[in-house]
């Protein structure tokens, strides 16, 4: 490795390769905002769009997925399985190949339009006609950024209250001592639900479901974490530190957040083994479809339902889910605008649940519903529901009903940052490290900083 | 004198060819990446949007940043506890199969095994065996009346139960370790027989020193991959295992510099960090072969 020659080449590569790394260009600046013009009912296309993130694994998928291909008039749908990998997906707009349409988390598109990874639908939504009072209020307010719809939402998650109804009949309790519309009856229901003969847990008496369920302790305590504008963080008001010092003293109350997880850990949640079959847990809000998952598994289980409330009785769920956006530089805008369109309609919806409905004859099981982030979709599949029996069609009313009472957080180019910020807080706390107020306070400070900093990147990209 | 001149000269160009796809592999796969992270180190960059030149405000920020601090912390005290534990417990392994007769092949195997595990279920393993209410260490110390921590909740006990874990791969340092087990000549064990030497002053005095450069490279390596560390951490305390629950006493520097990198794109301040974690690591090594230089003996004198 002496000789001139290869000093030389090394040199020279190791300089070629400093130069063009910070030649780097990315971003390209291609492809403008499309018009509405490009976005036409009548028109059919032709080639393959194709879609990263979304795997049609299931009927509803698969349904809708036929459905959309035809809607087409011609092109091809390829499907990039798996679950969206964001780093993948902002690396191919930068490279200026990305995929024709992506699936992504509600929560994300805040983030992705702030950067410009994505294309604003209006013109799609104006051009295709699409209604978007179709959907939900919320699902849409968490893909509208500045002012302009940046992505089409399907599907909703909502939290109902599910409870043992055998350990609550043995404590002498009902569903309404744990349906949040008193906080001190489910601090008096945990303490006598909870199970720990030799200091050992047994059954947890009542979950607050911390971390992850801070946002709805909060809104029922009548605060929102974030403002309206998705710009100031709102961590530290008195209602939100009372809520959380609620939901934490719960754990306390049951003898502290190691053991409840620990025993929670180790639970078979899927499966027959589940906490509610095993007498392993009192109560819990819990995401919707935990419903069909319980129905499943363990069919006999003594569950009882009900939605989860506000101390005023009101029924209360925090929502989110999943939505399709156009990628900057997306090849097939057009195609990908009837794409998403369609797999949002009414009959779409209404075709994939006439799918499962019958599958679910055939197995001799009940059709429990999918909440579809569209209302009139909502309300018609609502009318398709077969009876499981009395437990489970409670269930599926509450969810049903719970669908009805939604809030969300809105879109914000920090999403990432202002979650960790929040879950951090609440696991200093959980974890003996904290006390609620400091660690809010600390959480708003981080949070902001984050917000400030990306509404900034926003401002100057924009203006 | 020319004749050798162009002898050496065609040498060399075959060698060149010879090692030319290494050549090409390290450039593009690890020169290329280090040289661009170094210019990213001082950019704004969100994957998406041109990076955008900030200077040395990455490298400031990072001193200010409290997680960086808090990161580091944890990385070392980990790389204190595991490195040392690590090297005790091959070590261990490695003499018990050393002293071993009969179907040593099979012994072999079986330690290296549980290396295969990939380090995903590595992390949900700790979260299966260290759970505090049902777990099998806890279940263990319970028979001898000890009322075990609560390993993966309480801040004090989640690094101790990372190291412990950790030990699960011990199996391919026992398999080096064994190796230079076998290469120590057995005359200097036959004539400390015949001095009367015991088997610990066997150990201490003969084996230890003649594998002192194997023991020097475990060192060496395992304080490397401890302070990068990542995967069983991640797993078991932020990623899969637990979508949103996490416990920062676990937050090694790795699994930071990944959530700046890949959850929140800061890309240059991820660049930033990482480039912080190879001076530390430069600086390290650079102690520990300093340190030990009078420790390590070799054979063939100094290399």
């Amino acid at each position: 490795m002496r000789t001139p020659l290869v000093r030389w080449s090394l040199l020279s590569v190791s300089l070629a390769l400093a130069l063009t790394s910070c030649a780097k260009g990315t971003g390209g600046g291609a492809s403008a905002t499309p018009s509405a013009g490009q976005f036409n009912p009548g028109a059919t296309f032709q080639g393959t769009i194709s879609v990263m993130g979304f795997g049609a694994t299931d009927e509803i998928g698969s349904t809708r997925v036929d459905l959309a291909k035809k809607a087409l008039g011609g092109a091809d749908v390829k499907l990039i399985e798996g679950d969206l990998d964001i780093q993948q997906f902002l690396s191919s707009v930068a490279a200026g190949d990305p995929p024709d349409i992506v699936y992504a988390n509600r929560d994300e598109i805040g983030t992705f339009a702030s950067r410009g990874a994505i294309i604003p639908l209006t013109s799609c939504i104006k051009g295709e006609q699409i209604d978007t009072s179709m959907y939900g209020k919320d699902a849409l307010g968490q893909v509208t950024f500045g002012d302009e719809v940046w992505a089409i939402p399907e599907f909703s998650q909502v939290q109902i209250t599910m409870a043992n109804g055998d350990l609550l009949k043995q404590a002498g309790l009902t569903i309404d001592d744990v349906n949040g519309s008193s906080w001190d009856k489910i601090t008096a229901a945990a303490k006598k639900l909870y199970k720990a003969p030799g200091g050992k847990l047994r059954t947890i008496g009542y979950d607050s479901k911390l971390p992850e369920f801070l946002p709805l302790w909060a809104k029922a305590n009548g605060a929102d974490l974030l403002s309206a504008d998705g710009r100031t963080a709102q961590l530290n008001s008195p209602q939100v530190v009372k809520a959380l010092e609620f939901a934490v003293g719960i754990y306390d109350a049951q003898g502290g957040f190691a053991k409840v997880k620990a025993l929670r850990d180790s639970a078979d949640f899927f499966g027959k083994g589940n906490q509610f079959a095993e007498d392993e847990l009192g109560a819990m809000p819990m995401e919707q479809w935990y419903v069909n998952v319980l129905n499943d598994v363990s069919p006999k289980a003594p569950l009882v339902f009900d939605t989860f409330r506000t101390p005023q009785g009101r029924p209360l769920a925090f929502s989110s889910g999943f939505s399709w956006a156009i990628p900057k530089g997306a090849k097939n805008a057009a195609a990908a605008c009837r794409f998403a369109e369609t797999m949002t309609l009414v009959d779409t919806w209404k075709a994939a649940a006439q799918v499962r409905l019958d599958k679910r004859k055939a197995e001799g099981k009940p059709f429990t519903g999918i909440l579809t982030g569209n209302v009139k979709a909502d309300a018609e599949i609502e009318k398709m529901l077969t009876s499981g029996g009395p437990v489970w069609d409670s269930g599926v009313k509450a969810f049903y009903e719970a669908n009805k009472h939604t809030f969300s957080l809105p879109a914000n180019p920090a999403d990432k940052e202002f979650k960790t910020a929040w879950q951090d807080a609440v696991n200093r706390v959980l974890n003996g490290q904290d006390k609620p107020q400091p660690a809010l306070d600390k959480a708003q400070r981080d949070a902001q900083a984050a917000l400030d900093k990306a509404w900034a990147g926003w401002t100057k990209r924009t203006n | 004198m020319s004749f050798l001149r162009t002898m050496r000269w065609k040498d060399t160009r075959a060698a060149l060819l010879f090692i030319s796809p290494w050549i090409a592999g390290f450039l593009i796969f690890t020169a290329w990446p280090v040289i661009n992270s170094a210019y990213l180190s001082l950019t704004d960059y969100d994957v998406i949007n041109d990076p955008s030149f900030v200077g040395l405000d990455n490298y400031r920020a990072l001193f200010e940043d409290p997680k960086v601090g808090l990161a580091l912390r944890n990385t070392a005290l980990f790389t204190v506890m595991s490195v040392p534990a690590h090297l005790v417990v091959s070590l261990a392994l490695a003499l018990l199969l050393n002293s071993a007769t009969k179907a040593t092949g099979f012994f072999r195997t079986v330690f290296f095994l549980p290396k295969m595990t990939p380090p995903v279920a590595i992390g949900i393993l700790l979260l299966m065996l260290f759970n505090g209410q049902s777990g099998l260490i806890n279940g263990f110390l319970g028979l001898f009346g000890i009322d075990g921590p609560a390993w993966t909740t309480d801040p004090d006990w989640v690094k101790p139960g990372l190291v412990l874990m950790s030990l699960w791969t011990v199996g391919s340092s026992v398999v080096i370790l064994l190796a230079a087990l076998r290469g120590v000549p057995q005359e200097l064990y036959d004539s400390a027989l015949v001095d009367g030497a015991g088997w610990w002053r066997r150990t201490l005095r003969i084996t230890v020193p003649m594998i002192s450069p194997t023991l020097f490279f475990l060192f060496i390596v395992d304080t490397i991959a401890a302070l990068q560390s990542f995967t069983e951490a991640y797993t078991a305390f932020f990623g899969s295992g637990n979508t949103t629950y996490s416990n920062d006493a676990a937050l090694f520097y790795a699994i930071y510099l990944f959530q700046q990198a890949f959850e929140f794109l800061h890309m240059g301040y991820a660049s930033a960090l990482a480039w912080l974690l190879f001076i530390v690591i430069m600086a390290i090594t650079g102690v520990q072969i300093l340190v030990t230089r009078r420790y390590v003996h070799y054979e063939g004198g100094k290399p």
